[in-house]
């Protein structure tokens, strides 16, 4: 007789009716979204405390899929609105989880002003070096020179080093990992959810269908085996050195882990300086529940 | 603003010009969270917002620009506060984008734009009243929302309030369209009682989790009541054509049953929202159709005539969106013209070409914008229109 069949520990955090996902097959988003799961599981934060923020593309379809209050917004914008919906109600973890495209590129903007002020969001990045949902173009993270449905002949910019952005700007928990090291990028996860303040997670990611097809790099399998070769974790390193490039070494590890007064206690701690008793604090609306 | 209430309103009358008339109207709606981002003529209203926002326990916060703040209201008013954001024409612009997000959303939030004349930079400084076209459909797809046009600081109080309690009675964004001289013209404000300011309170559900769908519209409405993050309701918000529990569906036939309810929440419901003011209409052969400034400068033109014997009312627009067609259809059986005098050149009075159908004559007074008009350019064609 067979054992009895245990459910899978991350469902709970899954909406199983949304089942499957739009992903590819090989496509390294879904593994990140377990990590996440598992994440939750160990940070023991409680669902009902968690809205996650995304943005648009094939990262930005994990807000929708996530058993937590979920919200799937404009391209680039994802963080903004967390920024907005954190303000607003500070007794919420709002995570935001989003593409390469989305938040280096539309985004960027945003991205360099929420680091620089210390929203309290945690922002995770999967970096698949392409814009899938649209048919694999350039992005600010593809890698001179591949092929991108943009760039026939190959990239030919500069990428960002996104660490090394997220660190200059003033990000309080700064780790690459890749959608290999499964462990780490879950114990990451989860010491990122338990600190306050900009915490940027970038997990490079295999893009089967569009960037390692059209680079003749493979399958989703290959890439796996590519990032378990060429991965160095370097724990604590500078991040100007973690740049990344094409077919090279990936420096993945924890490189930031500080503390900084957030944008919210900022703001409360000028203002109690300022006005002292008359400051009246903002009460979070999520104080009521609701049901009247 | 020591006489402030213990609830934030600033009870009394007072000596302000219209943008900080917005400012207080949102803070007596009940606004505590605003997102901003500078832009002349419209700076004051967030000026004054950061100003008193601490003494009531409001938050806000300047972003790094209108895209950021725009979408950051979006997240504020889902977390469960009232909010707003203020720009003017190129800030506008930008938050084209989450006026549609908030839109497919049913996010009830408040846009206040201070109009300057464009297009791009154009007249930083200068009124026009050119935006209202764009107010109606500058965001893309099929959508319908509300747009109130104030003509005095008392009426940027009313209205700022007004525009609260509509965004939470129809789940929609709210655009106040102020002008620049609106904006920036000072006049006495009586701001009332809290007990006389009836504030519309967000329509959250008595439906437990699993029961309750956040796109489902409430019984008997066409509108669907909220909940908050953190309830416990797991709700999914996408501006993908969605279900009525809020997860993406991209079928015809989907698209169409949630365009249709976006669409006749405002359409089927314009009675009871829209405002106008209407005077001497009795026996008037002519009627100004103005809005905004427009109508302070076309008050002086129809006293003019009105002394020259000529028989003519005026309807002034409160609502500009939804336009109140009715009763323009109505009074076009029974006037010989309409004169549209507006800072622009020719925007609603589009919308009155398109109802009236040639029954009547439209005689649309347009100005460039810089300045108002000069009165006696729409005297004359008042006058003209009789002759």
């Amino acid at each position: 007789m067979s054992a009895p069949v245990k459910e899978n520990p991350v469902n709970k955090y899954l909406r199983m009716e949304r089942m499957p996902s739009i992903w590819c097959p090989g496509c390294g988003i879904g593994t990140t979204v377990n990590c996440f799961a598992r994440a939750l599981d160990e940070s023991k934060i409680p669902l009902d405390n968690l809205a996650v923020v995304s943005g648009i593309g094939c990262t930005g379809r994990v807000a929708g899929y996530l058993n937590a209050d979920s919200f799937h917004t404009t391209h680039g914008r994802a963080i903004p609105f967390a920024t907005g919906l954190q303000l607003a109600r500070p007794d919420l973890k709002v995570v935001v989880y989003s593409g390469d495209g989305d938040l280096s590129a539309i985004g960027g903007n945003h991205f360099i002003h929420a680091a620089r002020r210390n929203a309290d969001l945690l922002v995770v990045m999967v970096n698949n070096f392409t814009y899938g949902m649209t048919g694999g173009q350039v992005t600010p993270t593809t890698f001179r020179p591949a092929i991108a449905s943009t760039t026939p002949y190959g990239a030919f910019e500069q990428t960002f080093n996104m660490p090394m952005l997220a660190d200059s700007c003033g990000a309080v928990y700064v780790a690459r990992w890749t959608a290999y090291h499964v462990k780490q990028l879950a114990k990451s996860m989860a010491e990122a959810l338990s600190k306050r303040g900009f915490r940027f997670i970038e997990i490079a990611a295999p893009c089967p269908t569009l960037y390692l097809r059209r680079n003749k790099l493979g399958e989703g399998l290959d890439e796996m085996k590519f990032y378990k070769e060429m991965s160095v974790i370097r724990n604590g390193v500078d991040t100007r050195e973690v740049a990344l490039d094409y077919r090279k070494e990936i420096t993945v590890g924890k490189f930031v882990d500080r503390e900084r007064p957030t944008l919210e206690d900022a703001m409360d701690q000028r203002y109690k300086e300022a006005l002292g008793a008359k400051y009246v604090p903002y009460v979070s609306p999520g104080a009521a529940k609701s049901q009247a | 603003m020591s006489n402030a209430t213990s609830s934030g309103t600033l009870t009394g009358s007072h000596y302000l010009d219209g943008d900080h008339a917005c400012s207080e109207g949102a803070i007596a709606a009940g606004c505590r969270f605003a997102a901003g981002y500078p832009i002349t003529p419209s700076t004051e209203v967030v000026e004054r917002l950061a100003q008193r926002f601490p003494f009531v326990g409001g938050r806000f916060l300047q972003f790094e620009d209108e895209l950021a703040a725009s979408i950051a209201l979006l997240g504020g008013a889902w977390g469960g506060a009232k909010a707003c954001t203020v720009t003017s024409g190129p800030g506008f612009s930008l938050m084209m984008e989450h006026i549609g997000l908030a839109a497919i959303t049913e996010t009830p939030c408040v846009f206040i734009n201070v109009q300057r004349a464009g297009p791009s930079t154009g007249l930083p400084t200068q009124p026009a009243q050119g935006d209202m076209m764009q107010a109606r459909f500058g965001s893309h797809g099929d959508y319908r929302l509300i747009a109130l046009c104030p003509n005095s600081p008392q009426e940027c109080f009313d209205l700022t309030f007004e525009a609260f309690n509509m965004a939470e009675e129809y789940r929609v964004p709210v655009l106040v369209m102020l002008d620049e001289v609106v904006g920036h013209m000072t006049e006495k404000v009586v701001i009332p009682e809290d007990e006389e300011l009836e504030v519309t309170e967000r329509r959250w559900t008595k439906k437990p989790p699993g029961e309750f769908k956040l796109f489902a519209p409430a019984e008997g409405s066409l509108v669907p009541e909220m909940v908050k993050p953190g309830d416990g309701y797991r709700i999914h918000v996408t501006g993908l054509t969605h279900d009525e529990r809020g997860y993406p569906k991209m079928t015809v036939p989907e698209h169409e049953k949630m365009q249709m309810r976006l669409w006749n929440k405002i359409v089927l419901n314009a009675d009871k929202i829209v405002k106008y003011e209407a005077k001497d209409l009795d026996d008037a052969e002519v009627v100004v159709i103005s809005y905004g400034i427009t109508s302070r400068i076309a008050e002086r033109a129809m006293k003019q005539a009105r002394d020259a014997g000529v028989k003519v009312g005026s309807f002034r627009l409160i609502t500009a969106w939804p336009f109140p067609e009715k009763e323009i259809l109505q009074l076009s059986k029974k006037v010989k013209a309409f004169v549209v005098p507006e800072l622009n050149l020719g925007q609603m009075v589009l919308e009155v070409q398109r109802i009236v159908e040639g029954r009547t004559k439209v005689i649309p007074v347009p100005h460039v914008g810089g300045t108002v008009h000069d009165p006696q350019v729409i005297l004359n064609a008042i006058v003209g229109a009789v002759r």
